[in-house]
């Protein structure tokens, strides 16, 4: 029967998570890395024991760590992330320039094909790239060197790269996003860049449909249909089919539509999948209730999935990266919150059942369906 | 053997109990210390100095004889007792937070 291995990543350490199919009973394993901020753990689709991880700290900054044996074990790698040449300035909050600085991993993305290359997305936003297992990490320069750059902003969570999609059909695709600048697509490797973002549409920037300034919080896509990609925006929820080069807005019927997280089920390339929250100034869903929305039609119509949720005096957030799917026949959707829930519905969302809930605040949320 | 106390989250990274001795060649200043350190514990690179600029991490402190060390200049001559190996050099996480 087939397992699944969930890797949680938490403001005070790791934990993993695993089951049979069934995913009725758990075992934990944890906390790795006590104590430190594990923004993001995810494994290679090639090797599925060779794990990544982003292991942060304000007193002792970035480490990142592998483990060549589904966590049992970790080793440091790599931890120096050199800007390509001279960094230069992107814009402060003040509006000022400001040198371009160094301060975390938020996102690694492991190659398709490769389990030693593997995609960082940092803060202060840029893109780099190891072919060595971690051992040596290198900008791919062409991002920050999109004309635009100087002009990026950070967002109230810090100028970070925290989304990154390889298009599997494509070696030479890649998408990336960045709060506050917006989406990018490169189709060369990573050599050039070009700022997707037409269609948004962002009232907190001075022209609410610039080309870049938005402050795009998740994107996903399904691999049977790369050219479609969902959007959680700050505000607003959005669809593109046309490889991001037009977005509109599929919000519908959602009782909010900011939020953070967003996903596709693993068989349903038009079931989608997201967790509103009730607006900027409060981060918490709404009235009380955790209640994940589910469309069945790309967007636009959305079901609110409820059953073995809290209804009543919850307050929780859920975090960018803090959402996943198994691929098993019957499709497992896991999230977790920043109450140190994570969440687990083994029938795509129709039901939920807690598999923790005491950890602490969950900032990502990865799942390996395992033979 | 110059003596090197490490703060708690770093003596597990570099999976080491207790105190560091290690062997450094005159002169004895922080700069000669941290190199040595991290020679011997490489995977400490980064977490005490800036890969680049070597400039300390600001929320990590350096304490020797009940000395704040911090912004002394890297090569000025540590003291004589740690570097006679009496006394050992502190790397302490700095109190931030509530």
């Amino acid at each position: 029967m087939s397992r699944v291995r969930v890797l949680v990543g938490t403001r005070k350490g790791a934990f993993i998570l695993t089951a049979d199919g069934k995913r009725e009973k758990w075992n934990v394993s944890g906390p790795h890395f006590p104590g430190w901020e594990m923004y993001h753990i995810k494994g290679s689709p090639v090797d599925p024991n060779r794990l990544y991880a982003s292991q942060s700290s304000s007193w002792f900054g970035q480490l990142v760590q592998r483990s060549d044996d589904g966590g049992a074990t970790w080793n440091p790698v790599g931890n120096q992330f050199a800007y390509d040449g001279v960094p230069g300035t992107h814009q402060w909050y003040d509006g000022t320039p400001h040198p371009w600085e160094f301060k975390r991993v938020w996102h690694l993305e492991p190659s398709l094909t490769d389990p030693d290359t593997v995609y960082a997305g940092i803060e202060d936003a840029a893109f780099f790239r190891t072919t060595d297992g971690g051992t040596s990490w290198h900008e791919l320069p062409g991002l920050r060197a999109h004309g635009s750059g100087p002009h990026w902003t950070p967002g109230a969570g810090g100028m970070c790269l925290h989304t990154i999609i390889l298009d599997p059909t494509n070696p030479e695709r890649m998408y990336i996003a960045i709060s506050a600048a917006g989406a990018f697509r490169t189709d060369d490797g990573g050599k050039s860049w070009k700022a997707i973002n037409q269609g948004l549409r962002s009232n907190h920037i001075p022209d609410p449909t610039a080309e870049v300034g938005h402050c795009v919080h998740h994107v996903a896509m399904h691999k049977s249909k790369p050219n479609t990609l969902f959007m959680q925006k700050h505000w607003d929820v959005m669809r593109s089919d046309d490889a991001g080069d037009k977005w509109h807005e599929v919000s519908g019927n959602l009782p909010t539509d900011f939020g953070f997280v967003i996903d596709v089920h693993a068989h349903e390339p038009e079931t989608i999948y997201v967790v509103p929250i009730t607006s900027d100034a409060h981060h918490f869903v709404m009235d009380g209730k955790l209640r994940v929305y589910r469309s069945r039609t790309g967007g636009n119509e959305w079901e609110a999935l409820s059953k073995g949720l809290p209804q009543e005096n919850c307050y929780v957030n859920v975090l960018r990266d803090a959402m996943a799917v198994d691929s098993l026949d019957a499709c497992g959707i896991y999230f977790g919150t920043t109450g140190g829930q994570v969440y687990c519905s083994s029938n795509a969302g129709d039901s939920w059942m807690p598999i923790v809930h005491d950890l602490p605040a969950v900032l990502s949320v990865e799942v390996q369906t395992l033979p | 053997m110059i003596r090197v106390v490490l703060p708690a989250p770093l003596r597990q990274l570099a999976c080491v109990d207790g105190e560091l001795a290690l062997d450094v060649p005159a002169p004895v200043t922080q700069r000669t210390v941290l190199d040595a350190v991290e020679a011997r514990y490489p995977m400490l690179k980064g977490t005490l100095r800036d890969h680049v600029t070597q400039r300390r991490r600001s929320l990590v402190r350096f304490f020797a004889c009940e000395e704040d060390l911090s912004h002394e200049e890297p090569d000025a001559p540590l003291p004589e007792a740690v570097a006679a190996g009496k006394e050992p050099y502190l790397v302490v996480g700095a109190i931030a937070g509530g």
